[in-house]
């Protein structure tokens, strides 16, 4: 307990050391420290977890007072409880996994592969400060952290324009929500004068009332911030886009950690959410919007990467339903499940990637399951979870737990429910798409026949690991009719409450037929549609609806159009205009005054006598002319 | 006497720097760091001295080390300097920036280096005289002295707009300390018709009662000669064209330092001797700071050139000092004061670099940059981190300063506070632009100079270690400038009687007690 320091201290100081000396290192020294202070913070991780273990009683280590002004005190300070045990469990080992990965994978870059690195650290580091901290103040820190260093892999290839857009788009949109949660925080020092969230938390709780303005007010402050970092509609647009950045940082920051902060924030922060129901529906209906937004969006995607994107913000709709029907451990075991399988397509398709030469597009594949054996596997294994295979997959009982407790809870709702499902069946049809599409058929391009493989031990130990686990999570908690482990549920019930379930319509065993059959469909719709028969596709898209539905789809349903004109032509048109600054001609103004006035008064010193004399009499004749009409 | 001593050695240095640069070329140079080193070494002994508990208790609401003779007594003018926390910051601060700007003109001052420094050191005596004048005449006196070797430092050594920029720069300037001394004239007449004590002294001149008018009026030539100085927008425009248009080092001071006497001036002077006229512009003032927050922003955004830039996210950051500085609480006005210092050293550091880049590219044109990084990979991780921090990036400085300052506006007023907050986003847009315009996105032209030199990086590696450890370790700073802040907003500056006053304007105290 008392090495919890180093968990988040181990990534900051190999980003320290790579940051200073990186550059002049021999590469594996550099990959070492890069992925070895993670591998060790995984280890710490995982010895403090089972210290944890036992009692399971919430440690807090203050390790020095930040700031303490005017009555304002915030510490940096960790605090362990079984929440940020799953968190820092997830975050250390899926991050080491990846950090081994891009050891191999980034081989290739010339420059840049510490820095690499260092980046990755940096952002471990915060990752971890995030869910270790106990106070809102050092969680924002992690926080705006984990986006500087989003922003920083984005624009990994900086000299790229484009990689240097999406960078600024992805820092920007979640900046946006980041301003919201700022003023969530000024609101509850306000009322509570302290930002710790244990304090926040009894005193909310003790205080307000459900539903009370106050609480609402906050608590959608806070969801802001959840959005932005989340890629939640309507502040979703940046995550497809924050794509550019290497597949590495996609896995780790894009898919398994960074964007599920925002559920970290709602979960750890649920008795306010239970406080303002207006919110929680709230949290619950943005989850449904984007996860069938996103779902059909995917299904349109022919870049690979782009796909799984689309995919994340999906399954990360989920977990937001979850939290909006107060299914908190539902979500954070769904967070762990897709951590493990979106890491695995994500790895996986960096190999297809590699192997092609950067072809990042999925209808250039084909073919590719015999080539790359590994990648298909692995590929394979992670698309089944995701699209909750029945029983063998772990993606099927995480997500059947918020399917069905998004209808069984006391705040469930059928709408809930029924999108959840609709989106089920999309899950599986993009997912096996995306198989179909890449591993099975014809090879479509010349790119096909140049594969280039070099997968060594360190690519593919932590497929392997990871493909095993996409399978296996799912048996931490199993539902009733299928076991009824509840290992999952119990080790985090000290930390979130469990959610209570009402009688419905319908028999969770009922339900889940109805889901593993709509998962099979969705499988079977892809099937027919991108391998048996996939002319039908294409016919379609060539017709002008097909195709004006397709672009509609493939750019997320037009939002970045949208947010374009409303948001970013007027401000660059506004701030363009003005470049020369409105007020400074006010200021020239004056200044041409006082020259004119400086040209009149010239004039009048022409040096003629007679003018002089003139102005003297008439000067005179005026004097007398006042005295005499007085 | 160590107060004397601070403000005499770089004046003295500065003497000096002309004779001497006909002996070497870089001598002035050198004397000129050993002097400021010094200073600050002097400063430090004092900030050592009053970190002790006791002295800071004993010295709730007092100074802690002061000095006074009398200079003009048939006038009640004296010399009388003294430091509390607020003031031994910005002393701090000024010697710190003071060695940057003398380090970053080494290679770029080749022409009449003697002039140049001596016109360097006698700016930062100024502003040291500045930050400790307790004497309203005295002020005055540095408050103009500051300006005039300014003036030639952008004047001489400027760049192609440097006659224009100068002037206005001069004018602007002017025109509000015209009005200060308007407002100190009538503050002395209405004290000393009221008293019978005619006296510049600030702690005699504290709590003259004055009329509502009388006291709306006089604030408010105190206010506008330090909005302009802050600057507020709309009194900004002088900025843009004398930071771009200064040498690298004079863009530093005035950033970094000269911005520093504005907000400086509302905390020391409009606020103890106008505390209900002051209170009664709140809103108003709290509005102008968020104005001058987002209208910097964008126009910082629209720039293309780099130091013009820099220059307007300054209107930025001192917009947040404004807000803080007249939410009227400990937490904002704290945050004003971390603000000051982390805004000093980000913007200084900003403009260190795009000197160094000038001097490589011979250009400032962001629209000619890009994709540096590949050329100069320490300049762009030294830009990176410093728009990272002029964005108010946690684990930097400017984060603590922006936070306290929102966190305690918010108590004084929400609205706007939260329309202040999205200064947040505009920052980041402009942070990431800078970023993408010069050292990322490539724009065709291979560029190819020196990255950062020895002397460079060294100054960048100690700017960037102050700049975090404010950001992760801010209580020295926040410890040193609690009990000020505390005595400016519960008016309780000296509650001297009047026997102890009278005697005081006679006799002369003792020199470098502390009291």
């Amino acid at each position: 307990m008392e090495l919890l320091w180093l968990i988040p201290a181990l990534p900051l100081a190999g980003f320290v050391i790579l940051a200073l000396a990186g550059a002049r290192m021999p590469r594996p020294l550099a990959a070492s420290i890069g992925a070895g202070s993670v591998g060790l913070s995984a280890l710490i991780a995982v010895v403090t977890a089972a210290a944890f273990f036992p009692d399971q009683r919430a440690h807090t280590q203050n390790l020095w007072k930040w700031i303490d002004a005017g009555g304002f005190s915030s510490d940096i300070s960790l605090t362990l409880d079984a929440l940020s045990v799953v968190m820092v469990l997830v975050i250390t080992f899926v991050g080491f996994m990846i950090h081994l990965y891009a050891t191999e994978s980034m081989s290739g870059e010339k420059d840049g592969y510490s820095r690499f690195f260092a980046y990755m650290n940096l952002f471990v580091g915060s990752m971890l400060l995030l869910v270790l901290a106990d106070n809102l103040l050092l969680l924002y820190l992690g926080w705006e952290g984990v986006g500087l260093c989003s922003y920083l892999l984005i624009s990994f290839w900086y000299s790229d324009p484009a990689n240097s857009r999406a960078a600024m788009k992805a820092f920007i949109v979640t900046r946006v929500g980041d301003a919201a949660m700022a003023v969530g925080l000024f609101i509850l020092y306000k009322e509570f004068g302290t930002l710790r969230i244990t304090e926040v938390m009894n005193m909310a709780a003790a205080q307000w009332s459900s539903g009370s303005t106050i609480a609402v007010a906050a608590a959608a402050l806070l969801l802001g911030g959840a959005v932005g970092k989340s890629a939640q509609v309507p502040l979703h647009t940046w995550l497809p886009d924050a794509m550019a950045g290497p597949t590495p940082v996609s896995a780790l920051i894009h898919a398994a950690t960074m964007v599920t902060a925002g559920v970290y924030l709602i979960a750890r922060m649920h008795i306010l959410f239970t406080l303002a129901p207006q919110v929680r529906i709230a949290v619950a209906v943005v989850g449904a919007t984007t996860l069938l937004l996103a779902g059909i969006s995917a299904l349109a995607q022919s870049d690979i990467k782009r796909a799984l994107a689309y995919s994340t913000m999906s399954q990360i709709g989920y977990m937001f339903v979850a939290l909006g029907v107060g299914a908190w451990t539902a979500a954070i075991f769904h967070f762990m499940v897709h951590a493990f399988f979106k890491a695995l397509l994500f790895l996986s398709a960096g190999i297809v990637i590699d192997a092609l030469h950067h072809e990042r597009d999925m209808l250039r594949m084909g073919g590719l399951r015999h080539q790359l054996p590994l990648a298909f596997w692995c590929f394979l294994i992670g698309a089944a979870s995701l699209s909750a295979l029945p029983l063998i997959s772990a993606g099927f009982y995480s997500k059947d737990l918020i399917l069905w407790e998004s209808l069984a809870s006391a705040n469930g709702s059928a709408w809930l429910w029924a999108a959840g499902m609709a989106g089920a069946l999309c899950t599986s049809a993009y997912a096996f798409r995306m198989v179909f599409l890449i591993f099975y058929g014809k090879a479509q391009s010349e790119a096909s026949y140049r594969i280039a493989v070099h997968s060594g031990l360190r690519t593919k130990a932590p497929l392997i690991i990871l493909a095993l686990l996409a399978l296996l999570a799912g048996f931490l908690q199993t539902p009733e009719s299928l076991g009824g482990i509840s290992f999952f549920s119990a080790f985090i019930s000290t930390a979130l409450p469990s959610t209570p379930t009402i009688g419905t319509a319908m028999s969770e065993g009922t339900m889940q037929y109805l889901s593993g059959f709509l998962s099979l469909l969705g499988i079977f719709l892809a099937y027919i549609f991108f391998l048996y028969n996939p002319d039908y596709i294409r016919n379609f898209i060539r017709k002008p609806f097909g195709f004006a539905l397709h672009c509609f789809l493939s750019s997320g349903w037009n939002v970045d159009r949208l947010y374009d004109i409303l948001f970013v032509r007027p401000f660059i048109y506004a701030a363009q205009t003005n470049c020369r600054d409105i007020i400074n001609l006010f200021f020239l103004l004056v200044a041409l005054l006082h020259k004119g006035a400086n040209r009149v008064l010239c004039a009048s010193q022409s040096g003629l006598v007679r003018k002089y004399a003139f102005g003297i009499a008439a000067g005179a004749a005026l004097i007398l002319g006042v005295v005499a009409l007085k | 006497m160590m107060l004397v001593l601070l403000i005499a050695v770089p004046l003295l240095a500065g003497l000096l720097c002309l004779p001497l640069s006909t002996i070497h070329r870089k001598a002035p140079f050198w004397l000129s760091l050993a002097a400021l080193t010094a200073d600050l070494l002097v400063a430090a002994s004092i900030w050592a001295n009053c970190q002790t508990d006791a002295v800071a208790a004993a010295s709730a609401g007092r100074w802690l080390i002061s000095f006074r003779i009398d200079w003009i007594p048939q006038l009640g003018v004296g010399i009388h300097f003294a430091l509390d926390g607020l003031s031994l910051i910005l002393v701090g601060l000024t010697e710190f920036l003071g060695i940057a700007a003398a380090i970053s003109s080494w290679s770029e001052i080749n022409e009449r280096a003697g002039y140049f420094y001596a016109n360097l050191m006698f700016t930062i005596s100024g502003i040291l005289g500045v930050f400790m004048s307790l004497d309203l005449f005295l002020f005055y006196f540095f408050w103009e002295l500051m300006l005039v070797p300014m003036y030639f430092l952008i004047g001489i050594w400027g760049h192609e707009n440097r006659a224009y920029a100068s002037m206005k720069f001069f004018i602007f300037t002017q025109a509000g300390g015209l009005l200060m001394l308007i407002s100190i004239l009538g503050l002395y007449f209405i004290h000393g018709r009221a008293t019978g004590i005619y006296t510049f002294d600030y702690v005699q001149l504290l709590g003259t009662a004055l009329s509502e008018p009388e006291g709306t009026w006089l604030m408010l030539g105190f206010a506008v000669a330090f909005a302009v100085k802050l600057p507020a927008v709309p009194l900004h425009p002088w900025l843009a064209d004398a930071h771009t248009e200064a040498p690298t080092a004079g863009s530093i001071i005035l950033a970094g330092l000269l911005l520093k006497t504005g907000a400086y001036g509302f905390l020391r002077f409009v606020i103890p001797l106008f505390p209900a006229a002051s209170a009664a512009i709140s809103l108003p003032a709290m509005i102008i700071g968020t104005v001058s927050i987002l209208y910097g922003a964008a126009m910082a955004f629209s720039q293309t050139d780099f130091k013009r830039m820099v220059a307007y996210t300054s209107v930025s950051h001192m917009g947040f000092v404004l807000l803080g500085i007249f939410a009227f609480n400990e937490v904002a006005v704290q945050g004003a004061i971390v603000q000051m210092v982390a805004h000093g050293i980000s913007t200084g550091m900003l403009f260190f670099i795009a000197g160094a880049l000038q001097e490589r590219m011979h250009t400032r044109d962001l629209t000619l940059m890009g994709g540096m990084w590949s050329t100069a990979p320490r300049m762009g991780a030294v830009t990176l981190i410093f728009a990272a921090a002029s964005l108010g990036l946690p684990g930097t400085g400017n984060f603590v300063g922006e936070f306290l300052v929102l966190l305690g506006s918010w108590q004084a007023g929400a609205a706007i506070t939260a329309i202040a907050t999205t200064g947040l986003i505009a920052a980041t847009v402009y942070a990431v632009w800078l970023m993408h315009v010069t050292f990322f996105c490539s724009a065709g032209t291979e560029w190819k100079f020196p990255d950062f030199s020895f002397r460079e990086m060294a100054v960048a590696v100690v700017m960037i270690a102050a700049i975090v450890a404010i950001g992760l370790y801010p209580a020295p700073l926040l410890k040193v400038s609690a009990l000020p802040v505390r005595a400016i907003l519960n008016n309780t500056y000296v509650v001297p009687d009047a026997a102890a006053l009278s005697q005081q304007s006679r006799a002369a105290v003792k020199p470098g007690v502390i009291r």
